[in-house]
């Protein structure tokens, strides 16, 4: 089996088992009410997720992500409440000022060669501060198109909810999925990962891809600033607050290395649903405290980071050389 | 090789200049097409020079490089490469992470309706391979290949994106018998197709096996291009290292000096693939020079003695006494020193002062809890520049201000502190201005005199023949003859090095 698929077998053989020993124990948890939920609740983490994976498969990391999504969902509420504009035209601002921020962190680590984390480390604050210059209370919305997004969804057999903003996560799965593995950027991305110098001799354009990266990053953190908006009907510059940490967390359950070069979008989605579940778990079980959340994914990462250093350090298989005679 | 043909790509007059420095001055080279042209020169003779400017990584500051008859200027090696010149370096440039079929296609792949044609590019790269001889599984990671494999999937992308020239540098050093033969295979097949090929190697034999002529280089010179058959090994070593034989030295009395009891001893000492097991003892008072040409194992051989590279089997015994060094921690508290190859990037310190450079390898040993207080330390560093005439302005200046013949001696300095068995110098003269190396050599002679025992790595025949006791000859990595007395001659060093029963040598293998 191919080396970089194993952390994702892990990953997903963990989900299976733990959402089995969760239904074992409260066999409620096994309805698509709860699958529904999983959705809905972590759409804003798993569409910032996404674009963090393809941020890391190329060897940097993006803090600013949370904050970008703070940002985003005041600027959306700035502009709906206080412009009086309407929430679409609001929504294309929103994205176009989070990719442009994107880009600019994108040049500033490829044209000043400054590494990936101080540039977005600046990004974080500088995108946390703006949220706050521009209204450091909660701006409600009230907005029709808010509301009848929140109470569109599609019924699933069993009386799951399928709602938009988990329409939306699983689309920008789905797009990623086949940005990824499918497209000339997408292999820009993991050739960067593997080495930029070679990737440079090779003929792939670095600049433009590190920047595109780093917009394709910022651009999902303000969808998600969306979504986090439609899912609290609110603007909070202090909303979000550590979802880059969740998001990264995420990544790497999904087995994406975090030295760059390997990792799959789909184990991203994995890494978003054990979060979930792990939730899930800790809502129905009603006594354990909500930080049990953390402590568990602090375990899983160990766990996993433990894994990757075990599959990938150990000497890599040559394989026997089959010369045409 | 096409007699008489009109070069494919051809380099007039070029000069380039670094600095101070002139890496290459006034360099004629040609690749016809359907030829095998093998470049050589030692370290610092401007073969990577040469091919950087050939393949676009710099620009010639005098002098041009032509095309197929046409003057051509490329901005960078992408450039060159649509221009027909592929390289394939050493250290594979491709990426071990992906997929066999994709490194093969990586910024070329099909695509429709901006979805890669991932069926049309395997099938693409299996047929591709085939052609090379090679039936792998194109969608398995690169990396899981073997360096020949990776090799040839280097060429085979170099020469589907280029197509007239492929250059390769070094393609053999980390290959196997079995896999510079494959690889030997895969060259002639593009020969026959009328690829022009520059290879470059330190393996002589695989020279005379290849190439149908040679362009030796050496201190930015051309000293000559000539057809292999036409010429001996030793007439190319000789060209190489620049030695006329006629001008012989004889016995320079060094040889007669007195030796001690036996200081160091290196019993069947080898790494597996880096230095066959070799045995050599060194006495107090005695040089044993090192001759070879470059990657004939001589600093891998240095690095084994020094733990730099563990040894996996032999041993080492100081004065009698079996030691364990697996680290240079181990070779310093044993009392070994060390002066590298590669003096600024391995050696000296260069933001830190005169004094600090010197007294850093004491310190070392004495370890954290024995600090020496700075009036020791000025001391300490003022005893050995005054011993060693170090010409600094003051002892507390970078280093990196000094010249390199006094950032040698400081090195030396550092390594004297810790009052040593035995110093391993490695091209001690290197990068220094010859009014410097008389001084260098003066040094090493006074050494010996006072009792150390030295082993000296050096191409500079005259100077290792100026200061050995002895002279132990390394080829293809191992120890292949020890010369004393009367046969300590240019002449002899050479007919060793180039593997010329012919000559006279009377090689004593072992110690």
């Amino acid at each position: 089996m191919n080396r970089a698929l194993r952390p994702l077998v892990a990953t997903t053989a963990i989900f299976a088992l733990a959402y089995l020993a969760a239904v074992i124990q409260f066999p409620a948890m096994l309805s698509t009410r709860v699958l529904g939920n999983f959705l809905t609740d972590n759409a804003f983490l798993g569409i910032a997720a996404v674009g963090m994976t393809f941020v890391i498969i190329s060897g940097g990391i993006d803090l600013s992500v949370g904050a970008v999504i703070g940002f985003t969902t005041v600027l959306n509420a700035v502009l709906i409440m206080w412009l009086g504009l309407h929430p679409l035209l609001a929504f294309a601002i929103s994205l176009m000022v989070a990719a442009a921020f994107g880009a600019v962190m994108g040049a500033a680590i490829h044209y000043l060669k400054v590494p990936s984390f101080i540039v977005t480390l600046a990004g974080m604050f500088l995108a946390r501060g703006g949220a706050s210059v521009l209204s450091s209370d909660s701006i409600g919305i009230k907005h029709e198109l808010y509301t009848t997004i929140s109470k569109s969804y599609i019924l699933l057999p069993g009386g799951g909810r399928l709602t938009v903003i988990g329409m939306i996560m699983l689309l920008v799965f789905v797009f990623g999925i086949i940005l990824a593995h499918r497209t000339r950027f997408g292999s820009y991305v993991y050739a960067l990962g593997g080495s930029e110098v070679s990737a440079g001799l090779m003929g792939v354009p670095v600049a433009r891809t590190t920047i595109l990266i780093y917009t394709l990053s910022a651009t999902l953190a303000g969808l998600a600033g969306i979504v986090f908006s439609l899912y609290t009907s609110a603007g909070y510059s202090l909303s979000a607050l550590g979802v880059e940490l969740d998001a990264i967390a995420a990544v790497v359950i999904g087995g994406t290395l975090l030295t760059g070069g390997y990792g799959f979008i789909a184990g991203t989605f994995i890494g978003v649903m054990l979060q979930g579940l792990v939730q899930t778990y800790i809502v129905f079980d009603g006594s354990l405290s909500s930080w049990w959340t953390k402590i568990v994914i602090g375990g899983l990462l160990f766990l996993f980071i433990l894994l990757q250093r075990l599959v990938f350090s150990a000497a890599s298989p040559r394989r026997k050389v089959f010369w045409k005679t | 090789m096409v007699e008489g043909a009109e070069p494919v790509v051809q380099a007039r007059g070029i000069v380039k200049i670094f600095g101070q420095h002139r890496a290459l001055d006034g360099v004629d080279f040609e690749v016809r097409p359907g030829e095998v042209h093998a470049l050589l020169g030692e370290n610092g003779a401007g073969k990577s020079t040469l091919i950087k400017i050939l393949t676009g990584a710099y620009q010639p500051d005098g002098g041009e490089v032509l095309l197929e008859g046409a003057p051509v200027r490329f901005s960078d090696p992408l450039d060159a490469q649509r221009h027909g010149i592929g390289t394939v370096y050493q250290e594979v440039n491709l990426l071990p992470n992906r997929s066999v079929a994709e490194n093969l296609f990586l910024g070329h792949q099909p695509t429709r309706f901006g979805i890669v044609q991932r069926k049309v590019i395997e099938a693409r790269a299996r047929d591709l391979l085939a052609g090379y001889g090679l039936e792998i599984d194109v969608k398995a990671e690169l990396g899981s290949y073997s360096v020949a494999v990776q090799q040839i999937v280097a060429i085979a992308r170099a020469v589907e994106l280029s197509g007239k020239v492929l250059v390769l540098d070094e393609p053999t050093a980390s290959l196997d018998r079995n896999e510079v033969a494959k690889m030997f295979e895969v060259v002639g097949r593009l020969k026959a197709r009328g690829l022009g090929i520059i290879f470059i190697t330190h393996f002589l034999d695989q020279v005379f096996e290849i190439a149908d002529r040679v362009t030796i280089l050496r201190n930015g010179r051309l000293i000559g291009t000539k057809v292999l058959s036409e010429v001996t090994a030793t007439d190319v070593v000789r060209m190489m290292l620049g030695k006329d034989l006629a001008f012989d030295h004889g016995g320079v009395g060094v040889a007669e000096a007195m030796q001690g009891p036996v200081r160091v001893e290196f019993k069947s000492l080898g790494r597996q693939g880096k230095v066959a097991p070799f045995s050599l003892a060194l006495h107090e008072g005695e040089v044993v020079g090192v001759a070879g040409l470059l990657g004939s194992g001589r600093t891998e051989m240095a690095r084994l003695m020094f733990g730099v590279d563990p040894a996996d089997c032999g041993e080492i015994s100081v004065g009698g006494r079996v030691v364990n060094i697996r680290n240079p921690a181990q070779a310093v508290a044993a009392g070994f020193g060390f002066c590298p190859e590669d003096r600024k990037l391995d050696g000296i310190f260069g933001d830190l002062s005169v004094r600090e450079n010197i007294i850093i390898a004491l310190q070392a040993k004495l370890g954290w809890f024995r600090a020496l207080n700075r009036d020791e330390q000025i001391e300490i560093a003022g005893n050995y520049a005054e011993a060693l005439d170090i010409r600094a302005a003051n002892h507390e200046m970078p280093v990196k201000l000094l010249s390199g013949g006094n950032q040698q001696k400081v090195i030396l300095a550092r390594w004297l502190a810790i009052d040593p068995n035995f110093l391993i110098l490695d091209e001690p003269t290197r990068g220094i201005d010859v009014g410097a190396h008389a001084e260098i050599v003066r040094t090493i002679n006074r050494l010996r005199e006072e009792g150390l025992a030295l082993l000296v790595i050096s191409s500079e025949l005259d100077e290792v023949v100026a200061y050995s006791n002895r002279i132990v000859v390394m080829r293809d990595r191992e120890m292949v003859a020890e010369l004393s007395g009367a046969d300590i001659a240019p002449s002899v060093i050479v007919a060793a090095i180039a593997d010329n029963p012919g000559a006279k040598v009377t090689a004593e293998v072992g110690a």
